[in-house]
């Protein structure tokens, strides 16, 4: 049997995906993920004999040569239009060690 | 006057080529029918600034090759706004990516430009592609151009209302559950979910991503049948994708259609059971048989879907952190940059869904859940192979219920994960899925679409195609 999950799990969880949640939304969340979770714990009934490749047809390992670069350069002004913040040509944020 | 309710891509193809009509003057057509309807429909979230343009090389094409012309040279196509097309602004239905600006085209748009189609604009969807309804927009709700009271469907509910108001002849979506076939269901047209792999997942902004597939809606199969061999087929830059097939699977068809015991089990609307039935009558007389299939773990689908998809959709998103592009609301240090762009940016549905697959990968669920529902997955997937060897496609009603009024599902989420409940199947075993319209039931004294499902092996898009047709042709 699932337990089900309280307000302080899901803080955590909320904290551990970086989201920020208004009480409202914290408060329907966590009925919603009971129920939620009381449906899909019926996976616990289906009979996994198969361990067989499945979902996508045989899985095999996709590779290829690490060769022909681009020329440095090329995509950088078109992907830096789109960084919210930038100095010079990089990616600007707040600093990271305190 | 181009009379566009009963256009086909075929019948434009022919007209183009005869010269009856420019690309100019079909563009110029559905502009005008996108600037009477789009205001109540919501369709399209953008129409593009250079239609005309694109038009114009259509016709210089055309004029240049005649019948040599790529097959949708010319062709008003709508696009789901999580497909990328390079320079234009592809917000996937959220806040967090209102003013982001595709870098590069995604390979089926790449596939798709070399026909030079028209690309009227970017359609409508539920954020992130998370939802039934398309209610979940952050640019506003879509109506069903059938009812209006109605939802169109969802996720792809703008592409499939963009073809059903003659705003588009042809659209692309993506469905990683049900996405493109539900609201072809809803809004009588045609959609097609292809086998995992077949079309290429580069640039459209990701969701799930072992069961994410951009498909075609159009209003044929035969329309359907021609926007996929142009966008399928393999590309260096999605792994997955494939040209050919790496199972050969041509067996000879013996017109048998599986349909699978499960459906006992699910509460299916009797007016829609019964559209389905009247629909294999008429399919038996064109020399079908039906058979009952056994699929026993097939009825938890549902369930295995909403552990895995969350799960993948909490990695996947976790790209959208303010940094690289998008929306950034600035905190007081780094990490409460992250949490308040991710809280203003992303609506509720895409919230719970994220936190959901936070949970189901965490250390003291991953077995319980992500793991078994891994298992699980394998058996349903094993089991569509089993029955494949009974029969040649697998049918199904594509939703439980007919088009359902806007606002009836919103404040349960569960109910609305269940209007899925049929299609996920398809995604969970990754084989090819069709929706074609199978007739009408009557809600508050008007017709509404239903549709009819037909999944087919992994690689057989021509089966489904086939059955598709005669089934179109019975009605």
């Amino acid at each position: 049997m699932i337990k089900m999950m309280d307000t302080a799990e899901l803080e955590k969880l909320a904290r551990l995906a970086r989201i920020a949640m208004s009480p409202e939304e914290s408060q329907g969340f966590r009925a919603d993920f009971n129920a939620i979770l009381k449906y899909v714990s019926q996976i616990q009934t289906v009979s996994d004999a198969a361990q067989t490749e499945g979902g996508s047809g045989a899985l095999r390992n996709v590779m290829r040569e690490d060769g022909e670069p681009h020329e440095s350069g090329v995509y950088t002004d078109i992907l830096l239009h789109e960084a919210p913040e930038k100095e010079n040509n990089f990616v600007k944020v707040k600093k990271i060690l305190p | 006057m181009i009379e566009l309710k009963s256009l086909t891509i075929s019948k434009a193809r022919k007209h183009l080529i005869d010269g009856d009509f420019t690309a100019g003057d079909l563009t110029d057509a559905y502009l005008k029918r996108i600037g009477e309807k789009n205001p109540d429909i919501n369709a399209y979230l953008e129409v593009f600034d250079d239609v005309r343009a694109q038009a114009e090389k259509a016709d210089r094409i055309l004029k240049e090759n005649g019948d040599k012309s790529p097959a949708l040279c010319g062709i008003p196509f709508a696009t789901k706004d999580n497909i990328l097309i390079r320079e234009r602004t592809a917000s996937c239905g959220s806040k967090i990516l209102e003013h982001y600006r595709a870098t590069y085209d995604a390979g089926a748009i790449r596939k798709l430009k070399e026909h030079n189609p028209v690309f009227l604009g970017r359609a409508n969807m539920d954020e992130f592609a998370m939802g039934s309804s398309n209610e979940r927009s952050a640019y506003g709700l879509v109506r069903n151009p059938l009812d209006e009271t109605r939802a169109p469907g969802g996720s792809s509910g703008g592409p499939a209302a963009a073809v059903a108001m003659d705003g588009a002849l042809a659209a692309l979506g993506s469905d990683t559950g049900g996405s493109v076939r539900q609201p072809a269901s809803f809004c009588g047209i045609v959609g097609l979910k292809p086998t995992y792999g077949a079309v290429s997942r580069s640039g459209l902004i990701a969701m799930a991503s072992s069961f994410d597939q951009i498909g075609p809606l159009a209003k044929t199969v035969e329309d359907v049948r021609l926007v996929y061999e142009a966008i399928s087929g393999n590309d260096p830059k999605d792994s997955t994708s494939f040209s050919k097939p790496p199972v050969a699977d041509r067996r000879p068809q013996t017109k048998t259609i599986g349909v699978p015991d499960y459906l006992e089990k699910m509460e299916i609307d009797e007016d829609v059971r019964k559209n389905f039935d009247d629909a294999l009558e008429a399919l038996k007389d064109r020399g079908y048989k039906v058979k009952t299939v056994s699929l026993p773990n097939a009825t938890h689908s549902l369930a295995v879907y909403y552990i895995l998809m969350p799960a993948e959709a909490s990695t996947n998103l976790a790209r959208f952190d303010g940094v690289k592009y998008g929306l950034r609301a600035s905190g007081s240090d780094l990490f409460d940059d992250y949490v308040k762009t991710r809280g203003e940016g992303f609506g509720a549905e895409v919230k719970r869904r994220i936190i959901l697959g936070t949970y189901v990968l965490s250390a003291g669920y991953h077995d319980a859940f992500y793991a078994k529902a891994v298992s699980a997955r394998q058996s349903i997937a094993r089991e569509f192979v089993d029955a494949f060897a009974e029969a040649d496609v697998i049918a199904t009603p594509t939703t439980p219920t007919p088009p359902f009024k806007l606002g009836e599902k919103t404040a349960d989420p569960l109910a609305m994960y269940l209007a899925d409940v049929l299609t996920v199947p398809a995604n969970i075993a990754g084989i090819p899925a069709l929706s074609v319209p199978a007739g009408t039931v009557i809600r508050d004294g008007g017709e509404l679409p239903v549709g009819i499902q037909f999944m087919g092996p992994h690689y057989r898009e021509d089966v489904l195609f086939a059955v598709g047709e005669a089934s179109e042709a019975s009605r």
